[in-house]
C-alpha cells in the first residue's frame, strides 16, 4: 500500500451544494442516501489507474478531502479548516447551479485554499477581492463542478450554461463541456446529474 | 414620522440583504418585504416610546400613531406571517405542491385555533371585552412574546458575564492548539490509510470474483464462498474502525474550533475595545444579579436611561442571535421559512418589550401605554416574566457550570 503515491484533492464549496454526495458518488459508485451536514472534514478514497493499458500504468489512490462549512464562517472555524489545506495536489470547486451566490463564493473559497498554500512566499490578499494574477501562477489544477442541473427548469438552462462559461473563463481555464447523465436508482429514485466543466 | 418608518424599512431591507441572505439568492421578494415591514413597525414602536418620554409631537398625533402601528403590527404578526410560513412549508413538501393555497389556509386555521386556545389557562382578560377586540389579540401575542423574552434574557443575563469577563476565560496557549491540530491530522491520516485498505480489498475481491466466475464446478463454488466470506468480514471490521475514527475526528475538530475561538477572545480582551466590553460586562452582571434578586427600589431617571440602553442592546443582541441561528440551521430550501419564523419571533419580541417596558418607565409616561393597549393585566405579565426569567437564568447557570467543568478536564486528558 505504501508504495503507491499519494494524491490529495480538496473538495470545496458552500454548505448544501452537494460535496458529500459528489465524493460518495465518485468513491462508492452509489448515490448518498441520507446526506447530512459535514462537520469538519470527511475523506474518501478512489483508486485510479493512471494511463491504463500502457506500459507506464500506475495505480494511484486519490484522496478526496471534503471540507465542510461556508465562506462566512467565524474566523476560528476558518483557521481550524486551514490545517486541511496543506500539500494539496488539486482542488475541486463545487457550486450549486440553482444558487448564484454559491458560484460567487467560489472565488473566496479558492483564495482561502490557495493563500494557505502560498504562505511561504508571503503574498496574502487582504481584502479578499478577486485578482486574476493569483491564478496565473497557480500550480494547483482546479476543477469546477456545477450540481443540481436537473432542478433547473428547461427555459433557464442556456442562461445557466453561459454564466458558467464566464465563470470558468475567470479562473483562466479552458472549458470543455461534458454533460454526463446517468441515473442511479437506489431506494429513492432521485437522479443525480452532473455537468463536468474541465479546467486545467 | 413616516420618513422614519421608511428609514427603518430601508434598514431592515439592507440587513436582510447584507447579513441574513448573504449566501443565498432571493427568489421570493415577498419574504424580504414582509421581514422589512415587521422590522420597520417594530422599531417604530420603540421610537414612539422615546417620543412619549421626550414629549415630541402632539399628544393626539402620538395616540393616533400608536393605534395605527399597533393595528398594522398585529395584522402582520397574526395574519400575514403565519400564512406565509404555512405556504412556504407546504411548497417545500413535494406531495402537496398542487394545492398549495388550500393547504396553506388549513395550516393557518390550525395556527389560529392553537393561538386562541392559548388564552384559556392564563388569567389575562376581564370578561367585559368582546371576542375580536384588540385586547384579546395583544394578550395572546404578549404571552408568547414575554415567555420568549424571559427565556432569552435569563440566558443572556448569565451568558453575558461569562463571555465577556476575563475571569472565566481559560488559558489557551498556541502549543495546545498545535498539539490538537497534530492529533486531528494524525486521525485523518489513519482514516485515509484504512479507507485505502478497504478500497484495495474491495478491488481485489472484485477481480478475484471475476476470476472465480470462470472457475466452474464444486471446488470453484466452495473456494469463492470462503474467500469472499473472510474478505467481507474483514471489511466490516475495518469499516467499524473507520466509523469510530471519523467520530473522533469530528470531536477533535470541534475542540480545536473551541480552543481557537477562546484564544481569539483572549486576544480581543486585551485590546481597548475588549477592555471596554469587559467593564460593561461587570456592570451588566451586577445589574442582572440585582434583577435576579428583584430589588424594588428604582430611581426613575436611572431607569429611563436604562430603558434606552436596553432597547438598543436588545435590538442589536436579537439581530445578532437571529443571524447566528440562521447561519446554523438554514439551507437553500428552508431559508425562506426560517426568515419568516425569525420575523415572527422578532415582531412578538418587540411587542412584548413594549409591554414590559412599562414597568421600567417613570409613572407619568405609563398612562399612554396603558391607554393604548387597553386594560390588560400588566401585573400578570410582570410576574410571568420574572418567573420565567428566574427559571431560565438558573438553568443556564447550571448548564454553563457543567460545560465549564467538563472542558478543562477534556483538556487535561490530552
Amino acid at each position: 500500500m505504501a508504495s503507491l503515491d499519494r494524491v490529495k484533492v480538496l473538495v470545496l464549496g458552500d454548505s448544501g451544494v452537494g460535496k458529500s454526495s459528489l465524493v460518495h458518488l465518485l468513491c462508492q459508485n452509489q448515490v448518498l442516501g441520507n446526506p447530512s451536514w459535514t462537520v469538519g472534514c470527511s475523506v474518501d478514497v478512489r483508486i485510479h489507474d493512471y494511463k491504463e493499458g500502457t506500459p507506464e500504468e500506475k495505480t494511484f489512490y486519490i484522496e478526496l478531502w471534503d471540507v465542510g462549512g461556508s465562506v462566512g464562517s467565524a474566523s476560528s472555524l476558518k483557521s481550524t479548516r486551514a490545517v486541511f489545506y496543506n500539500s494539496v495536489n488539486g482542488i475541486i470547486l463545487v457550486h450549486d447551479l440553482t444558487n448564484k451566490k454559491s458560484s460567487q463564493n467560489l472565488y473566496r473559497w479558492s483564495l482561502e485554499a490557495l493563500n494557505r498554500d502560498s504562505s511561504p512566499t508571503g503574498v496574502i490578499v487582504s481584502n479578499g477581492d478577486y485578482d486574476r494574477e493569483q491564478f496565473a501562477e497557480n500550480p494547483v489544477p482546479l476543477l469546477l463542478i456545477g450540481t443540481k442541473f436537473d432542478q433547473i427548469p428547461e427555459s433557464k438552462r442556456s442562461e445557466v450554461l453561459t454564466r458558467t462559461a464566464f465563470l470558468s473563463e475567470d479562473f483562466l481555464a479552458e472549458e470543455i463541456n461534458l454533460v454526463i447523465e446517468k441515473r442511479y436508482f437506489t431506494r429513492d429514485p432521485s437522479p443525480v446529474r452532473l455537468s463536468f466543466y474541465l479546467l486545467f | 414620522m413616516f420618513t422614519s418608518q421608511v428609514l427603518f424599512f430601508g434598514f431592515g431591507w439592507l440587513f436582510f440583504m447584507r447579513q441574513l441572505f448573504k449566501d443565498y439568492e432571493v427568489r421570493q421578494y415577498v419574504v424580504q418585504v414582509v421581514f422589512s415591514v415587521t422590522f420597520a413597525f417594530s422599531c417604530t414602536m420603540f421610537e414612539l416610546i422615546i417620543f412619549e418620554i421626550l414629549g415630541a409631537l402632539s399628544s393626539s398625533s402620538r395616540y393616533f400613531h400608536w393605534k395605527l402601528n399597533l393595528y398594522v403590527i398585529l395584522l402582520v404578526l397574526i395574519f400575514v406571517v403565519p400564512f406565509y410560513i404555512g405556504y412556504f412549508v407546504v411548497s417545500n413538501i413535494r406531495l402537496l405542491q398542487r394545492q398549495r393555497l388550500l393547504f396553506a389556509c388549513m395550516v393557518w386555521f390550525t395556527f389560529m385555533y392553537f393561538f386562541w386556545k392559548l388564552g384559556d389557562p392564563f388569567p389575562i382578560l376581564s370578561p367585559k371585552h368582546g371576542i375580536l377586540s384588540i385586547e384579546q389579540l395583544i394578550s395572546r401575542v404578549g404571552v408568547i412574546g414575554v415567555t420568549l423574552m424571559a427565556l432569552l434574557s435569563g440566558f443572556g443575563a448569565v451568558n453575558c458575564p461569562y463571555t465577556y469577563m476575563s475571569y472565566f476565560l481559560r488559558n489557551v496557549t498556541d502549543g495546545d492548539i498545535l498539539a490538537l491540530e497534530r492529533r486531528l491530522l494524525q486521525t485523518m491520516d489513519m482514516i485515509v490509510s484504512k479507507k485505502k485498505r478497504i478500497a484495495m480489498t474491495r478491488r481485489q475481491m472484485y477481480q478475484r470474483g471475476e476470476d472465480q466466475n470462470k472457475q466452474t464446478g464444486f471446488w470453484g463454488m466452495i473456494k469463492s464462498v470462503t474467500s469472499t466470506q473472510s474478505g467481507s468480514e474483514n471489511l466490516s471490521l475495518i469499516q467499524q474502525e473507520v466509523d469510530a475514527l471519523e467520530e473522533l475526528s469530528r470531536q477533535l475538530f470541534l475542540e480545536t474550533v473551541d480552543l481557537q475561538s477562546t484564544k481569539e477572545r483572549i486576544e480581543y480582551s486585551k485590546t481597548f475595545q475588549g477592555k471596554y466590553f469587559n467593564f460593561l460586562g461587570y456592570f451588566f452582571s451586577i445589574y442582572c444579579v440585582w434583577k435576579i434578586f428583584m430589588v424594588k427600589f428604582w430611581s426613575q431617571h436611572i431607569s429611563f436611561i436604562l430603558v434606552g440602553i436596553i432597547i438598543v442592546t436588545s435590538i442589536r443582541g436579537l439581530l445578532i442571535t437571529l443571524t447566528k441561528f440562521f447561519y446554523a440551521i438554514s439551507s437553500s430550501k428552508s431559508s425562506n421559512v426560517i426568515v419568516l419564523v425569525l420575523a415572527q419571533i422578532m415582531g412578538m419580541y418587540f411587542v412584548s418589550s413594549v409591554l414590559l417596558m412599562r414597568m421600567s418607565m417613570p409613572l407619568e409616561y405609563r398612562s399612554i401605554v396603558t391607554e393604548v393597549l387597553g386594560e390588560l393585566q400588566f401585573n400578570f405579565y410582570h410576574r410571568w416574566f420574572d418567573v420565567i426569567f428566574l427559571v431560565s437564568a438558573l438553568s443556564s447557570i447550571l448548564f454553563l457550570y457543567l460545560a465549564h467543568k467538563q472542558a478543562p478536564e477534556k483538556h487535561m486528558a490530552l
